[in-house]
């Protein structure tokens, strides 16, 4: 009854597979000379140009200064905005009259921030948090109000007949009832601020994967911009694979199942 | 004679303009099973809200005496929760945790979901699910049930075999009950007395009592006697000439 999809040991292969085959069409291209070696950097230029930032270490601190940032700007913008959410989820009126304003800004880039940031905020760590707060915060007020709005009512009912106090509401019906779904939101929102962090970087940093790529094109190394992209959406991934874990929790998985 | 743990008394409801209730009274015995059929829409389930108190009536008055649990039309297990979790729901009121496990494990086994208190609803069918429910209204101390359309979900087949489970439940665990169902067999098979609402405003049109021991067989003649007298007070069959039970 449990419904398991069982991934055979085949099919975990088979991403593998399409990598390989990208990689080999890369290789291809570049000794094909499309393009020229300086704008098309190889395979192999890209694995040299990865062992050389490495043991600068300056990969590695680029790629804490962005976790930093991301980590820290995607963390206020979850213990604020699910808040937020679930307060205008439980109230009708503020909700009509705060949704649009919430929506206008969700809809607006992050990126058309960058200039303010920098203004109030300087160089450095500051204001890519900023734009990464502003790139998760509405999101994740939205999906918050949209799950609290999904609840259907028999549970309240339920919570009301078998005598929860308000916090036991909260704490046993309300979040577990909205969690599915804004993990959902969560996931959607991370690769959202590790988007902005990269492109923040490039205008508003001193460090980072944005900034090094920024450099390493200033100093027209695109194999290293190539390393910098490569890292980039493997951690991504991880983000991505972390908070997926979060899916499989017995008290979250009804959410994704049927 | 006791009180009637269920007294509805002289009750109107109104939604704004429209009146859902006209005059309503009903008085529910001690231990009495009682089936509320009617046409859709007509306020069966607001009868129920206003049993349990949930719904004030808009003229009227509604007592009951003893402690009510619901069990409502549509999946209400709390699905983030376990089998035991929610059946636990319903002995809150105990303090004692062995007493509590205690009642946990009868209670799993009058439903024959023994080896299922670690499994989430999401993993067990639609009947163990309505089993599961019933068992959370029907465990610790309660005396008053009231059922809104509680197997409507179900196929056929599964909606007999709950009957019967239902029946079974409440040999063991005798409860006042007040059930809402289109199902006009459903409350003639459990019922010691079928109510027919009118149209909105809805008024008891006619009641029926069915002088028969519970559980019952569904094809029982004076079962299939009710069901005939219900559909032909709702227009839906022709009044025979030779009753159906000599």
């Amino acid at each position: 009854m449990v419904s398991e999809k069982p991934v055979s040991s085949k099919e975990r292969i088979l991403p593998l597979v399409v990598l390989l085959v990208a990689v080999l069409i890369w290789m291809a291209v570049s000794a094909l000379r499309i393009f020229p070696e300086s704008v098309f950097p190889s395979p192999l230029d890209v694995a040299n140009g990865f062992v050389e930032e490495l043991r600068a270490g300056r990969l590695w601190d680029d790629v804490v200064a962005s976790l930093f940032r991301v980590t820290t700007g995607f963390a206020l913008a979850a213990f604020t905005g699910i808040p937020v959410g679930l307060w205008l989820g439980h109230h009708a009126r503020t909700r009509t009259a705060f949704l649009p304003l919430i929506n206008f800004f969700r809809s607006l880039s992050p990126l058309a921030w960058i200039p303010f940031a920098i203004l109030w905020f300087g160089v450095g760590d500051l204001p890519t948090v900023f734009l990464i707060f502003m790139a998760s915060f509405f999101p994740l007020v939205l999906a918050t109000v949209a799950a609290v709005e999904n609840i259907p009512s028999v549970y309240f009912r339920i919570a009301h007949d078998y005598g929860f106090n308000t916090l036991e509401t909260l704490t046993r019906v309300t979040l577990p009832a909205i969690a599915p779904q804004v993990i959902t939101a969560l996931r959607v929102t991370a690769g959202l601020a590790w988007l902005v962090v990269v492109a923040a970087e490039m205008i508003a940093g001193h460090a980072g994967l944005g900034f090094a790529i920024w450099d390493a094109r200033n100093g027209l190394r695109m194999d290293l911009l190539v390393c910098g992209m490569i890292v980039i959406g493997v951690i991504g991934i991880v983000i991505d694979r972390i908070l997926f874990q979060l899916t499989k929790i017995p008290s979250i998985r009804w959410g994704y199942e049927r | 004679m006791k009180d009637s743990p269920l007294v509805v008394d002289n009750v109107s409801v109104n939604f704004g303009s429209i009146a859902v209730f006209e005059h309503v009274s009903l008085s529910i015995d001690e231990g009495e099973f009682v089936a509320v059929v009617g046409p859709s829409g007509c306020g069966k389930t607001t009868l129920l809200n206003l049993l349990s108190q949930f719904l004030r009536p808009s003229s009227g008055s509604v007592r009951s005496a003893g402690r009510i649990r619901m069990v409502y039309q549509h999946d209400s297990l709390l699905p983030w929760q376990t089998v035991r979790e929610n059946i636990l729901l319903g002995l809150r009121d105990i303090k004692d945790e062995s007493e509590r496990n205690q009642q946990l494990v009868e209670m799993l086994g009058l439903i024959k979901l023994e080896g299922f208190a670690d499994h989430y609803p999401h993993q067990l069918s639609g009947g163990m699910r309505q089993r599961v429910e019933l068992a959370r209204a029907l465990i610790g101390n309660t005396e008053i049930l009231l059922l809104d359309e509680p197997f409507s979900s179900l196929d056929y087949l599964s909606r007999i075999r709950m009957r019967n489970e239902l029946a079974r439940m409440l040999m063991q665990l005798p409860r006042t009950v007040v059930l809402v169902t289109h199902d006009i067999e459903e409350a003639a098979q459990l019922a010691d007395r079928v109510i027919v609402l009118s149209e909105r405003p809805a008024r008891v049109r006619s009641e029926f009592r069915v002088d028969l021991e519970r559980p019952r067989e569904l094809t029982d003649p004076k079962v299939v006697a009710t069901v005939h007298q219900v559909l032909s007070e709702l227009g839906l069959e022709h009044e025979r000439r030779q009753p159906v039970v000599a």
